[in-house]
This record gives C-alpha cells, sequence and structure tokens, in this order.
C-alpha cells in the first residue's frame, strides 16, 4: 500500500518508506521487483521452461513470494506454474522451546508434487532448520523428482548443508542482527531491513 | 486456560476457534500418502479408560500415532485398578512413567479433575460421568462448521436423556461460546431440574421444533432407565422422541442429522435417518481424529511452562517470524 | 494468657478477669467441683480466695467465659472405625473445642443398640477424661430400619441413654417412626431423626441444583429432607411425644419447624456450623471434603438457617464431627465418604457466621451451644438426679465448674495438621476464622489450658 506512510499528521513509529520500522535499509519495493523477476527467469532457464514445477511457498512470507514468481510468469512468458503453501509448523526441532504455534495453512495443488519439480520459496535464508523442516514435511506429502530452493535473501550462517538456488540477495549480517522482511500482502508495504536485535536470533 | 482439556465451559471463542481451524489443517493430512507427522514424537501418552470405549480410545490412539506419540493404553478390567487399585495411585504410576498426557474415561464426575492434582502431565478428559466429554462437542462443532459452513447463528436441536448426558452438557457449554442457539428436547423426568438456567432453550416437543433446526443430534437413551420410571417404555419413548422418517420429513433441506454413537437403532434414531445423508455419523469419527490430533498438539506442541525454555530461547517469541494470526503463543499455558 | 499457678486436678482455681457470657469482666472462683463465687473485678473476688488450701490462678483478662459447650451430635467411631477415630482421640478434639459432654452416636461397628455397646463406649469416655460421653442409642436393630432397638435396656444401663437416632440412615418407615416416638415416652427419651427420604436420594451426591446439574453429579433434593420432617412432627404431635431433627440443611425444614413450635408440638432442631457458614458451589472442584450428608446448600438456605438459629426455631449448633481417613477422601467425588470433622472449629464457625454477623450476642452463643443442646439432652440444668453431672449450668455460684474459656481475639488460620482428630477432613483448611478455646472446665479440672490439652 505506497503511500500509507505518507498520511498526514505526526509519524511517531510509523514506517517511512525505505526504512521498514527503523533500521537500515536492504531492498526497496523496486528492488524487491527486480529480484523477484529475475529469480523467475532464472527459474524458467534451469527448469526448461518450468515444464513440471511447482511453486511451494513456505509460510508465512514465502508464500505471497511464491505467488507473486508464479503471477509474473505468467502475466511475462505466458507460463502457468501451479503454487501453493506449505506450513512446515508441525516439523520444527525447536517446537519444544517455546509455547505451542498456531498452524498455518497448507495448500498443496491438485497436481501434487510426485514426479515434479518442487521449487520451495521463502523470505529469508539463514540456520536452514526452516527448509530442513520443509523437505521433511514434502517427504511426508510426496515424493518430487527434485526439491530446489529460492530465497529473496540469504543472510548466512548455516547450522545445516543447505544451499539455496535462486537468491534475491546475498546479505552478510551478524547474529545479533535481524533481518525484517515486510510484504504488502501481509504488512502494507515491501521492505528488507537490517536491525540490531537484542536477543540472538533463531 | 490450564494445561488440560477438561471440561468445554472453559473453552474461550478463541481456544475453541484455535482448536477447530488446527483441525481442520490437521484433517488434510489423512488425504497424504504418509499421514503422520513427527511434532510430538518423544511425547508419551497414557489412555486410561475406566470405562469401555473402544472407539474412543481407538480415535485417541489413531490421534497420537499420527503425531509419533508413543501411547500406552490402560483399560481397568483385569488390571490393578480392578483389584482395587485407588485413582490416585494409578496416577502416581503414571506420573512415574512420564507420562505427558492422560486421557482419561471414568465413570465418576469430577475424576480428572483428582487426577489433575496427582500428574504434572496434561490431563484429557474423555468423558467424566455424566460431567462432560468436551473433546466430543469439539468434534461435533467441527462436523457442523464442516457441513453447514458456520456455527455462529446455528440452530441447534438436542434430542434425549440430557439429565444424564456428558455429551450434551459439553454441547451446551461449547456451542453457547461459539454462538450457536441450542434448544434441549426431552421429557421432563430427563430434564435437570434446573436447566432453565442454561443457555439454552427447553422442548417436550420434538416435531414443533425441527423445521428450525439446522443441526438435531440425536442422544443415546439407555434402556436402563426405564426401570427407574424415567419412561414408561421404550416403545413410547421412542414414538415421542425418536427420529423416524415421517420426523425427517419435517427438516429444512440442508439440516444434518448427527449422533456420537454408538446407536440404539429403532429406538432414539431410526435406521433410514442413521443411513441418510442427511447423517454425519460416519464423517464425526473421522472428524474425531483430527479433533483430538489437534487437541494434543495443542497441549502438547510446545513448551512445557514458561520455566522450560531456556532464558535466550524465550526471547524467540519477540522476535518472532511468520506466525500469522492471534496464535497461542506468550504464555506459557495453552487450552 | 496464663501466668503462674499450678496445674492441679482439684482444689481451687481463681480465674481473673473473664467475661461470663461476653458481659463485664469478672472474677470466677472454682472450690472443686463447684463455681463457688462470681465477682465483678476489683470487687475483691481475690480475696475470697485466701486461705482453703492450694489455688491456681488463671489470668483470663479478655476472655470470654462460657458454659461447657455440648454437642448433640458427634462420631466417635470407636468401636469398629478406630482408624477414622476413637473415643480418646474424638473427646480430646472436644474439649480443645470448649466442650464438655458429647453425645456419640451410634452408627458404630457394631452398631450401638444394646446395653453393652452404649455401656462400652460411656466407659471409654470416662476413662479418656477429657469430656463426657453420652451414648446415642440405635433406633433400629444394627440401623436396619425395620425392627426396634432395645430402647429400654439402653435407657437403664449405666450409660442413662436418652437420645436415640439412627443417624447415617434415616427411619424411614413411618409406622416404624411412630412405634419408636412412642416407645420412648416411658423415660422421657427423644428420637433424633436423620430426615432423608431414601427413595428421593437414591444414588445423591450433592444438594440437587444449579450445581448438580453442571458437575453431573446426582442431586439431593431439599424435599427429601423436608417431607420426612414435616411427617415426623405431625407423627410427634399425634403421639404426644418429642422428635429432634438432626443437621437441618434447607430453608423449607426451617420453615416446618417454625409452623410445628407455633403449634406447642415438641419439636427441636440442630444445625451444624458447616451449614450456616458453606455453599454447595464448593463442590465445582470435585474436592470431596466438602461431600456432606445432607448436602450443603444454596446461600439462601445459608441465610434461612442462620435467621431460624437467631431467633431460636433452631435450638442449637451440633457439630455432626464426622473425621474419616485419607483415602476415604482422596478420590473420585461419588466414591469418597461423606462428613466433616468440626469439634474443634464449631465455636469459631459460629462466631464467624453468628457472632460477626450481629445475629447472635454470647449470651445467644452460650444457650445455643450449651444450654438447650444439654436439655434437649436430658443433662441440663432442669435434669434430676445426675448431681454435678449436668451441664448447660449458668456461670454462677452453685453451678457444676464446667466451662470454656475463650479468646475472640486472634484471627489464624485453620490447621487440620494440628488438630487432636485423628482425621484431617475439614472443609475450613487453611481458611481464618476468629477466636481460640483457652481453657476448658470439667467439673472444676481442667481438660485443656493454654490451648492444648492438660494432661
Amino acid at each position: 500500500m505506497a503511500g500509507m506512510s505518507e498520511a498526514a499528521g505526526p509519524e511517531p513509529a510509523g514506517p517511512a518508506k525505505g526504512q521498514g520500522r527503523g533500521g537500515k535499509s536492504v531492498l526497496g519495493s523496486d528492488e524487491i521487483r527486480r529480484a523477484l523477476t529475475r529469480i523467475g527467469h532464472e527459474i524458467l532457464e534451469r527448469t526448461d521452461g518450468a515444464r513440471d514445477v511447482v511453486l511451494l511457498g513456505i509460510q508465512t512470507r514465502g508464500v505471497p513470494l511464491a505467488r507473486r514468481l508464479a503471477a509474473r510468469l505468467a502475466e511475462t512468458e505466458g507460463v502457468h506454474i501451479p503454487v501453493g503453501a506449505l506450513d512446515i509448523t508441525l516439523y520444527r526441532d525447536d517446537l519444544r522451546l517455546r509455547p505451542t504455534r498456531t498452524l498455518g495453512h497448507t495448500e498443496i495443488p491438485d497436481a501434487g508434487i510426485d514426479g515434479m519439480v518442487v521449487v520451495l520459496v521463502d523470505d529469508v535464508l539463514y540456520s536452514g532448520r526452516t527448509v530442513r523442516a520443509a523437505l521433511d514435511a514434502l517427504g511426508d506429502i510426496g515424493r518430487p523428482r527434485a526439491v530446489q530452493l529460492a530465497v529473496l535473501v540469504d543472510r548466512g550462517h548455516r547450522e545445516l548443508p543447505i544451499r539455496p538456488d535462486y537468491v534475491g540477495k546475498n546479505l552478510p549480517t551478524s547474529k545479533r542482527e535481524a533481518v525484517k522482511v515486510l510484504l504488502t500482502e501481509i504488512d502494507g508495504e515491501d521492505s528488507v531491513t537490517l536491525q540490531v536485535s537484542r536477543q540472538a536470533s533463531r | 486456560m490450564n494445561r488440560h482439556l477438561i471440561s468445554a465451559a472453559d473453552l474461550s471463542l478463541d481456544d475453541a476457534v484455535a482448536i477447530l481451524d488446527t483441525a481442520e489443517e490437521l484433517a488434510r493430512l489423512a488425504q497424504r500418502p504418509i499421514p503422520k507427522l513427527p511434532t510430538l514424537r518423544g511425547r508419551t501418552v497414557v489412555n486410561l479408560f475406566y470405562e469401555d470405549s473402544t472407539r474412543t480410545r481407538i480415535s485417541f490412539e489413531a490421534a497420537a500415532k499420527r503425531l509419533s506419540a508413543d501411547v500406552i493404553n490402560f483399560s481397568a478390567k483385569g488390571s490393578s485398578v480392578a483389584k482395587g487399585e485407588s485413582l490416585k495411585d494409578t496416577a502416581l504410576t503414571l506420573q512415574a512413567m512420564g507420562a505427558d498426557a492422560v486421557v482419561i474415561r471414568h465413570g465418576a464426575s469430577g475424576a480428572p479433575y483428582r487426577l489433575a492434582g496427582w500428574v504434572r502431565g496434561s490431563v484429557i478428559n474423555a468423558g467424566d460421568g455424566t460431567h462432560e466429554h468436551p473433546t466430543q462437542a469439539l468434534l461435533d462443532a467441527f462436523t457442523m462448521r464442516r457441513r453447514l459452513g458456520r456455527l455462529a447463528g446455528l440452530r441447534v436441536t438436542i434430542v434425549g436423556d440430557i439429565l444424564h448426558s456428558r455429551v450434551a452438557r459439553s454441547n451446551v457449554w461449547l456451542l453457547r461460546t461459539l454462538g450457536a442457539r441450542v434448544t434441549l428436547v426431552a421429557p421432563p423426568t430427563l430434564l435437570p431440574v434446573a436447566v432453565g438456567g442454561w443457555p439454552c432453550s427447553v422442548s417436550y416437543d420434538f416435531s414443533t421444533v425441527l423445521p428450525d433446526s439446522d443441526v438435531v443430534m440425536m442422544l443415546r437413551v439407555q434402556r436402563e432407565r426405564m426401570s427407574d420410571a424415567y419412561f414408561p417404555s421404550v416403545r413410547e419413548y421412542s414414538r415421542r422422541y425418536g427420529l423416524d422418517g415421517d420426523r425427517m420429513a419435517l427438516l429444512a433441506d440442508h439440516a444434518i442429522v448427527m449422533h456420537p454413537g454408538p446407536m440404539n437403532r429403532g429406538v432414539e434414531i431410526a435406521a433410514e435417518v442413521a443411513d441418510s445423508p442427511r447423517s454425519t455419523i460416519v464423517e464425526q469419527v473421522t472428524n474425531g481424529v483430527s479433533v483430538r490430533m489437534a487437541v494434543l498438539y495443542l497441549l502438547l506442541g510446545g513448551s512445557r511452562e514458561p520455566g522450560d525454555a531456556p532464558p535466550a530461547a524465550a526471547g524467540l517469541a519477540a522476535a518472532g517470524s511468520g506466525v500469522a494470526g492471534s496464535g497461542v503463543a506468550g504464555s506459557g499455558e495453552t487450552l | 494468657m496464663i501466668a503462674g499457678g499450678h496445674t492441679q486436678d482439684r482444689g481451687r482455681w481463681l480465674i481473673r478477669d473473664a467475661r461470663p457470657l461476653g458481659g463485664p469482666p469478672a472474677d470466677i472462683l472454682i472450690d472443686g467441683t463447684t463455681i463457688a463465687a462470681v465477682v465483678p473485678s476489683g470487687e475483691g473476688g481475690a480475696d475470697l480466695a485466701t486461705g482453703g488450701g492450694q489455688l491456681s490462678v488463671l489470668d483470663a483478662g479478655g476472655l470470654i467465659a462460657l458454659p461447657g459447650l455440648v454437642d448433640l451430635h458427634t462420631h466417635l467411631r470407636e468401636p469398629g472405625r478406630e482408624d477414622a477415630e476413637t473415643v480418646a482421640s474424638g473427646t480430646a478434639a472436644a474439649a480443645l473445642g470448649g466442650y464438655t459432654a458429647v453425645h456419640a452416636m451410634a452408627n458404630t461397628e457394631p452398631a450401638a443398640d444394646t446395653a453393652g455397646v452404649v455401656e462400652q463406649v460411656w466407659r471409654l469416655g470416662r476413662q479418656a477424661g477429657h469430656c463426657d460421653v453420652r451414648p446415642v442409642g440405635a433406633v433400629t436393630a444394627g440401623l436396619g430400619g425395620s425392627q426396634l432397638a432395645e430402647l429400654g435396656a439402653m435407657a437403664d444401663s449405666a450409660a442413662g441413654v436418652r437420645v436415640f437416632s439412627d443417624d447415617g440412615r434415616c427411619v424411614a418407615d413411618a409406622t416404624l417412626m411412630r412405634r419408636a416416638l412412642e416407645y420412648v415416652k416411658a423415660f422421657d427419651g427423644v428420637i433424633a431423626q436423620h430426615a432423608q427420604e431414601p427413595r428421593l436420594t437414591s444414588g445423591a451426591q450433592v444438594n440437587e441444583g444449579e450445581v448438580s446439574a453442571r458437575l453431573g453429579l446426582t442431586g439431593w433434593p431439599a424435599v427429601a429432607e423436608e417431607a420426612i420432617v414435616a411427617r415426623d412432627c405431625l407423627l410427634a404431635a399425634h403421639v404426644g411425644s418429642a422428635v429432634h431433627v438432626c443437621h437441618v440443611s434447607t430453608a423449607g425444614t426451617v420453615e416446618i419447624i417454625r409452623w410445628a413450635k407455633s403449634k406447642g408440638w415438641q419439636v427441636t432442631a440442630e444445625v451444624t456450623p458447616h451449614h450456616l457458614l458453606l455453599t454447595d458451589d464448593l463442590a465445582a472442584g470435585y474436592d470431596p471434603v466438602f461431600k456432606v450428608n445432607p448436602p450443603l446448600r444454596t446461600a439462601a438456605d445459608v441465610a434461612a438457617l442462620r435467621a431460624g438459629l437467631a431467633d431460636g426455631t433452631i435450638d442449637c449448633v451440633a457439630t455432626d464431627h464426622a473425621p474419616h481417613p485419607a483415602e476415604a477422601k482422596e478420590t473420585e467425588w461419588s466414591q469418597a465418604a461423606f462428613g466433616m470433622t468440626g469439634l474443634e472449629t464449631a465455636l469459631r464457625v459460629v462466631h464467624e457466621a453468628m457472632v460477626n454477623t450481629g445475629l447472635l450476642d454470647w449470651s445467644a452463643v452460650a444457650d445455643r451451644m450449651s444450654v438447650r443442646p444439654a436439655a434437649i439432652g436430658r443433662i441440663g440444668a432442669l435434669a434430676t438426679g445426675l448431681g454435678d453431672l449436668r451441664h448447660g449450668c449458668p456461670v454462677a455460684p452453685g453451678s457444676s465448674a464446667t466451662l470454656v474459656l475463650y479468646d475472640p481475639e486472634p484471627i489464624t488460620p485453620v490447621d487440620p495438621a494440628g488438630h487432636a482428630s485423628r482425621s484431617r477432613n475439614t472443609p475450613f483448611a487453611g481458611m481464618k476464622l476468629p477466636g481460640q478455646v483457652v481453657a476448658t472446665f470439667l467439673r472444676g479440672r481442667p481438660t485443656v489450658l493454654g490451648g492444648r490439652l492438660a494432661r
């Protein structure tokens, strides 16, 4: 929702465009758009025209990203790729550390994933544990021919042997920092900012 | 909100909706080639059944196993209980075995409350005496929502031995919380003296309320009640309060017929009704597993108490990403 | 509070500055088994004590002096259930509660339905020495409800039984109740009825009402008590006998008794301390410490019972002290035993429910907890042939030196671990109640001093 930040009146904590809620801007909305466009083309290239590809966004913010990718490809290339959502809460390895989490919505397209190339889409790749959980989930849903990973931001600090196939931006960070992604569909604006966080992150 | 599920009356609207929404997600799992999740791996769920109930016990067992929990079944027959072991001693034994959750079905109203005082794990009430059966009410609500698309404003008629029914009680409290309108139908002998104070209407005339019902829930009537003068004969009961084909014809097209089971075909419900497309009796069983999975997940799928999490990780709640909606995070307690 | 003086079995006691019946301070001189003098403080009471041998002095400043309390309804459990209580432990609890006489109910094992058993209980009471034990005789053999017990033999025994009750069970058969009422006229006996219509209360667990409906527990309707009470009042009037109604618990029963008394019929009634304070919503957590027969009822019933006790429709407070071992209460509600202990908390609960609410003053407390129960038990001031074995006598010269000194000031939580009773099933555990019994005297001999048993 562009222009939201230009409402009249004082702006205490209100987000100014390009700044998220404090912190240093890493990607503005234009840059996000370009990154997604590029990723879309890369997917087409490496999967031979996206034959047998399924895009699965990882809840929560991976989902709108996956949908945007699919929409762009349909628009610009006339290629129609099935899109779905994957909630990995039930497969997390850190469930016992926090009170019970709400489940997100999982929706696998009717074509299923058997024999397909599943491209997982997420906003930030960090320790890799989320993707590991997603791989476990996929294993219980079916048997893809291959699984690839597309992320908007790779901030390093992998704790598992997982690497992305498509990256919007490589962003070296320290563990004391937090990468905050906002997306219009959920947060009303598009931005990626880097903030100092008081606690060690996940 | 505490760490047990003993009474539907204690569920807030948010709690109840969280369970139903979680069950909705988990229900899709049943479609998968591998309908199993690793979520409760390492947790132990004990089924402590003092009353025979294969159906409910199997439902809880399936729910726990689908979440990869370990299940231990403890049934009263031929066990130490039959030899006179007290509930307290049984509880202490389970405690020593490290049960994370105890699912208890017992003939005495209030037994789960006693148990909760003696075990550290979660207590899930699978039916206590004539008091409550909260997971039944939850799966009933889930079924109604799936079939009819909503719960608020739904007109639900519950028919049968209300006085002795834990299913009726749980349904009255839960449906009220969810915004439905409940009418109870029974002969006066089978209604509690104080039913006037309950959040529902009462009618002695079954046929009159049928056209205005979206849901008709039939409860099982025990023939033994006849010998205690609750009604003169099964025939008279069935004639006045049974759901037969003629009465079913009075229902609106969309109305559904429910029954918690087991049925007395020919007493409270005619065979043609039980087998009609309006009947949700079979899907109630399927939904029971999803709802019980949701309950187990919400009770056991997180940290046990606030003190469980190491201090650093406690901050995860603040740093959180991607947990949409209101959720149940925040305090260390669920349900 | 207690200053100086040696504890002595007999001899003389000077109790200084006590407040008899809550009135102005006075010195009470006890000589042997009798009260020798009661002199307003500062008017030379101490001088009366000079000479005459050994004297113990008890500084009772601020303490209220009442005639020793008399309980018409106690379960001492011996013979048969000594795991819950014995005559010795129960009477010790009684003395600590300010009681100098208790009527021990007959539902022991074996039941007290013969001269032999009642004499045994009476003797055990004398041996223990904490208070007088007046055994209650069963109305029917074995409490079976079908055949009269040997009421005459029990009356003629050394135990001198005058109160008969099947308490625990109701004498439901109308003919049997009629016969019992008629029979005891021969020796000035009284039938004490536990009013509970058995068919209306089959499997009953809690008061029938809003709480029972919600909790899924079988209800015990008020009408099951009221119907029997009405019948028995009418029967007693018809045959010209006396009936005593045990543990009145409903507003309806109070009205029926008020009506019966207005007719001049010989009807007396008692209420328990717990029915004056507690209501049925305490059952909500299914903790069986609140399970009792008759059950706790509603706030409206509590109000009616208080009003009834205040205006004398209900004659007295009786504890229905019902001790149970832990395993009988640490279980599911429907499996748990009915009953609450009460001897050690009774006076404090009455203080809270009736004195602090302005419904009774201390003189009226003396009437309801000592004078009238003694009269109903036929051991009161007007009883003949009992000498100084009488109770409920005025705190005045010539009376038996049987009294209790009570400190109304402290407010402390009830701690069952500190009780002398063998059992811990008190519904008041942890509740802050006023008052404390400081000393109890039985015919001039202290059974309790400084809040503890004297021997």
